[in-house]
């Protein structure tokens, strides 16, 4: 139900038409966007996002001026039911890991998380503790 | 009225006869004193015995702010550090910092200059006088300071910064004249406004401004919002500070106390001296400095020379207005910036492109400043945190290089516009109008 997956950061001004201009380029190349969202300050933003083809994705994006970072981020699939969250984030805070930022979907039965945590391979190895517990 | 009226009054005659003597001492000074200059001097061919008259100064070296960056900190002073009782500085154009070292006699001359100055404008031993310039290095502050005290009046050195104990002190203390920058002046009407306070709660009559170019319409509204009359006040540090020249009750171009400083009008590309009248580059030889002597400085300040009889009785030359720089100074709230100090600090940073624009804007009568850097590529983060620090990181460096504070802005890879040969690096929106 964990995974360490890759996440494209890019950076952004703020200005308008600028996050149309990322989605621009992947829909010319094909390529899917499965989750994102966006931090900002007062004068620049941060847009995060999980992608079908994260090598081809960074290759078009760093062709078109975009300055992008690829991130090791923890992908979690969880039943999309109250409190299914909060166990997990529960376990993960006794474990003393730290959560740096996250963002989630949920669609039918499942609901999937992003989270970003100060030690990924620690956060990886007490989620998948915790998928044995519920077995 | 006029404070020295046997300098500010004198024939033309006998002032350049006076100016003529007085170039020749500073040669020798310089020849004996100064080994910049007498290199200079020795290469041309020129000995102090060669320069007798006022119109010799023609025949003489030019100095830059490039040779006093060269120079640094005290290759130019003439005095013996132990005869050097005071030290200023101004902004250098890659951060090091132009050093001027006083003589007691150039702080007596400055004092007198700064008097005459003030006494032009009206102020008497009867004024209470604040001084809303930066003391510090900046020679604002302490220059009109000592003038103030010397005319006689109360001075209330109430430097930059705390606006509204400004306006309380304005209104308690019944002040009756002030000198800050035009804009912070106006800075103090809005301020005003905002503490519910009119013209009629104050006790202002007289007002110096300068250290930066304003306008006519300037004037116009400061005198109107303040009740005030505004009189420009001229100086640069590397000549002496503020009290170089100054209006008259006229408000017609500003008097030159050329007893003291010589003005020349040059052409900035091929250095021909301009005849009267001619718009050009401001030239100034130091004739009674004993600090740091300056034969024929080049302030980079574009104006034009008037001569004649003014009806306020003075007959010294006059400048007009300063309507530009020959190189791309900023002035921003009254502090020299130069780009390349801001490309310094940015080259200094391995974070950062060597690309960089800067913004100047007027934003409720202040300046403002916003520096836009690019990022590189390898040095993004995704984390907020990381990149906020690297924003703080290059405004405190800027700060401490500035002295003023710059709004960083974080920009992308190739966004800031490149242009063919000579880069555009500043974008100045501020309408002097």
């Amino acid at each position: 139900m964990a995974m360490v997956t890759k996440q494209i950061s890019i950076f952004l001004e703020n200005k308008r038409g600028r996050i149309n201009d990322v989605t621009k380029v992947l829909a010319v190349n094909g390529i899917n966007m499965e989750a994102f969202c966006i931090a900002e300050t007062s004068d620049f933003g941060l847009m995060r996002l999980i992608v079908s083809e994260v090598d081809k994705a960074v290759e078009v994006l760093r062709a078109a001026d975009f300055a992008v970072i690829v991130t090791d981020v923890v992908s979690i699939s969880c039943p999309n039911v109250p409190g299914a969250l909060s166990s997990i984030l529960e376990r993960l805070a006794e474990k003393d890991i730290f959560i740096e930022y996250m963002y989630a979907f949920s669609q039918h039965e499942t609901a999937d998380v992003i989270i970003k945590p100060n030690n990924l391979d620690e956060c990886v190895r007490i989620l998948e503790g915790l998928g044995q517990d519920n077995r | 009225m006029i404070w020295n009226k046997s300098k500010e009054c004198m024939s033309r005659d006998e002032m350049t006869d006076l100016q003529g003597k007085r170039l020749h001492k500073l040669v020798e000074l310089v020849y004996h004193h100064v080994p910049f200059y007498r290199a200079k001097l020795q290469a041309m061919d020129i000995t102090p015995d060669d320069i007798r008259t006022i119109e010799d100064i023609v025949r003489l070296p030019f100095t830059t702010k490039q040779d006093l960056r060269d120079n640094y900190p005290f290759g130019l002073q003439a005095a013996a550090q132990s005869e050097i009782v005071r030290i200023h500085a101004s902004s250098g154009t890659t951060g090091n910092p132009t050093i001027v070292g006083y003589t007691g006699r150039d702080i007596e001359i400055w004092k007198e200059v700064a008097a005459r100055c003030l006494t032009a404008y009206g102020v008497t031993r009867n004024d209470v006088f604040s001084v809303g310039y930066g003391y510090g290095l900046f020679t604002g502050g302490l220059g009109v300071h000592n003038g103030v005290e010397y005319v006689g009046a109360s001075v209330v050195p109430a430097s930059t910064g705390n606006t509204e104990k400004h306006l309380r002190l304005l209104r308690d203390l019944k002040i009756t004249g002030i000198a800050c920058t035009p804009s912070y002046a106006l800075y103090l009407a809005e301020a005003m406004d905002r503490a519910g306070m009119t013209r009629d709660d104050i006790f202002l009559k007289i007002g110096a401004f300068g250290a930066e170019p304003w306008t006519e319409n300037m004037r116009r509204e400061i005198e109107e919002r303040l009740g005030l009359q505004a009189y420009n006040i001229y100086g640069l540090s590397e000549i002496m500070g503020p009290g170089v020249s100054y209006e008259c009750e006229c408000k017609n171009g500003s008097h030159i106390c050329e007893d003291h400083f010589y003005p020349e009008i040059i052409d900035p590309d091929t250095l021909e001296p301009l005849g009267r009248g001619r718009t050009g580059e401001l030239v100034f030889t130091t004739l009674t400095k004993t600090g740091m002597p300056l034969l024929r400085y080049r302030t980079k300040d574009l104006t034009s020379l008037m001569d004649g009889d003014c009806p306020c009785g003075r007959t010294s030359v006059r400048m007009t207005r300063i309507i530009g720089r020959s190189d791309d100074m900023l002035i921003i709230r009254g502090i020299n910036v130069f780009p390349s100090q801001v490309e310094s600090v940015i080259l200094e940073m391995p974070e950062f492109e060597p690309r960089y624009m800067l913004v100047v804007d007027r934003v409720g009568n202040l300046d403002t400043l916003q520096v836009q850097v690019e990022v590189r590529k390898d040095y993004f983060s995704d984390e907020i945190g990381a990149m906020l620090q690297l924003k703080k990181r290059l405004s405190d460096k800027l700060k401490s290089i500035l002295s003023i504070s710059a709004d960083v802005k974080l920009m992308e890879p190739n966004s800031i516009q490149r242009s063919e040969g000579k880069s555009v690096r500043i974008l100045d929106k501020r309408q002097l109008v």
